[in-house]
């Protein structure tokens, strides 16, 4: 396995796994508050609907677009999806904005949920199916969007999901065997871990997508060839760092 | 048309999230590489013109909201 395929693989696991964990907190709160039953048929009907996003999804990308422009789309994806990651996680890491904290969120949920009328159909609470569904949903299209824009650039789509799977399956493993939420997990470090990764590789390949604006359409080939994607990984570690202890220096201000 | 509009809101805060400016700056930015590699530029020049860009759009911004 090249040293890209496993910083792929290490990107989508912990991705994928910082947003299941999120996912599970709501879950474990309708399943606490609203019955199991509801909340496990909601977050069953999302993965599916989560598997029949990522079939129609990846089919139309793959089919549809080109090679250099597929870059740019999955770069242009990746970047913005990276930046938003990396903007929190440097107001974070800086003191700037409040840390990501699962019992609260899941204090929050479980207050909402004890509040809310009960009503029922098939045996089923429909508040708790439709908080499971719309929570796991949600998550899960952010994992549907980072599983395909790396597999499908990489042409590992299978290793991707895979490594998304296993993800899902050690977070609600583990969930389900300590009942409750896993606010333990180091979620800050992994959402900048991740955001530095979805940046390079992000700055990486729609760099290389600007080739199709030229005669030819061929990708933009950058200085080094595959060689600069990881100094251009460890120049986004770096100019956040830098970041994070300029920022952190000033007098404090939360930023929204 | 509220479904349309849950819809619509649904995409603008899964692929913008809650700072537009981040997606507007990338667009800018890739534009003006995109302008570069029509023009004919080097690749040495996109490349890493791009990449300066990107960097310093994203400090000035965060460095912007945090001081203001």
């Amino acid at each position: 396995m090249s040293a890209t395929t496993l910083a792929l693989v290490g990107s989508v696991f912990v991705a994928s796994f910082v947003e299941f964990v999120e996912a599970f907190t709501i879950v474990l709160a309708m399943g606490t508050t609203r019955g199991w039953r509801s909340a496990l048929s909601g977050a069953l009907a999302a993965a599916v609907a989560l598997a029949g996003f990522t079939l129609v999804l990846g089919y139309a990308i793959r089919t549809w677009l080109p090679e250099a422009l597929l870059q740019l789309v999955v770069g242009v994806l990746l970047l913005v999806f990276g930046l938003q990651w990396l903007r929190k996680a440097v107001l974070r890491s800086s003191g700037r904005k409040a840390l990501s904290d699962e019992d609260a969120r899941y204090a929050r949920e479980t207050g909402a949920a004890a509040r809310a009328d009960r009503t029922t159909y098939a045996g089923i609470d429909l508040f708790g199916f439709l908080v499971s569904l719309k929570g796991v949903f949600l998550e899960g299209v952010e994992v549907v969007f980072i599983v395909l824009t790396f597999g499908l650039q990489a042409g590992r789509v299978a290793l991707a999901s895979v490594a998304a799977v296993a993800a899902g399956l050690l977070v609600a493993a583990t969930g389900f065997a300590l009942r409750r939420p896993l606010a333990a997990v180091p979620e800050n470090t992994m959402k900048y871990a991740v955001g530095v990764m979805l940046t390079g590789f992000g700055t990486f390949w729609s760099v290389q997508g600007l080739g199709w604006f030229r005669a030819g359409h061929e990708s933009v080939g950058w200085p080094l060839g595959e060689w600069a994607l990881p100094l251009v990984v460890l120049a986004w570690l770096a100019l956040t760092r830098a970041l994070v202890a300029l920022l952190a220096t000033r007098p404090s201000e939360v930023v929204r | 048309m509220r479904l349309l509009r849950a819809f619509g809101w649904f995409w603008w805060d899964l692929v913008i999230g809650d700072d537009w400016r981040i997606a507007a700056y990338v667009v800018l930015v890739l534009g003006a590489g995109a302008g570069l590699a029509a023009a004919g530029a080097p690749d040495p020049v996109i490349a890493l013109g791009a990449v300066v860009a990107l960097m310093t759009c994203f400090a000035g911004l965060l460095v912007r909201d945090v001081r203001r």
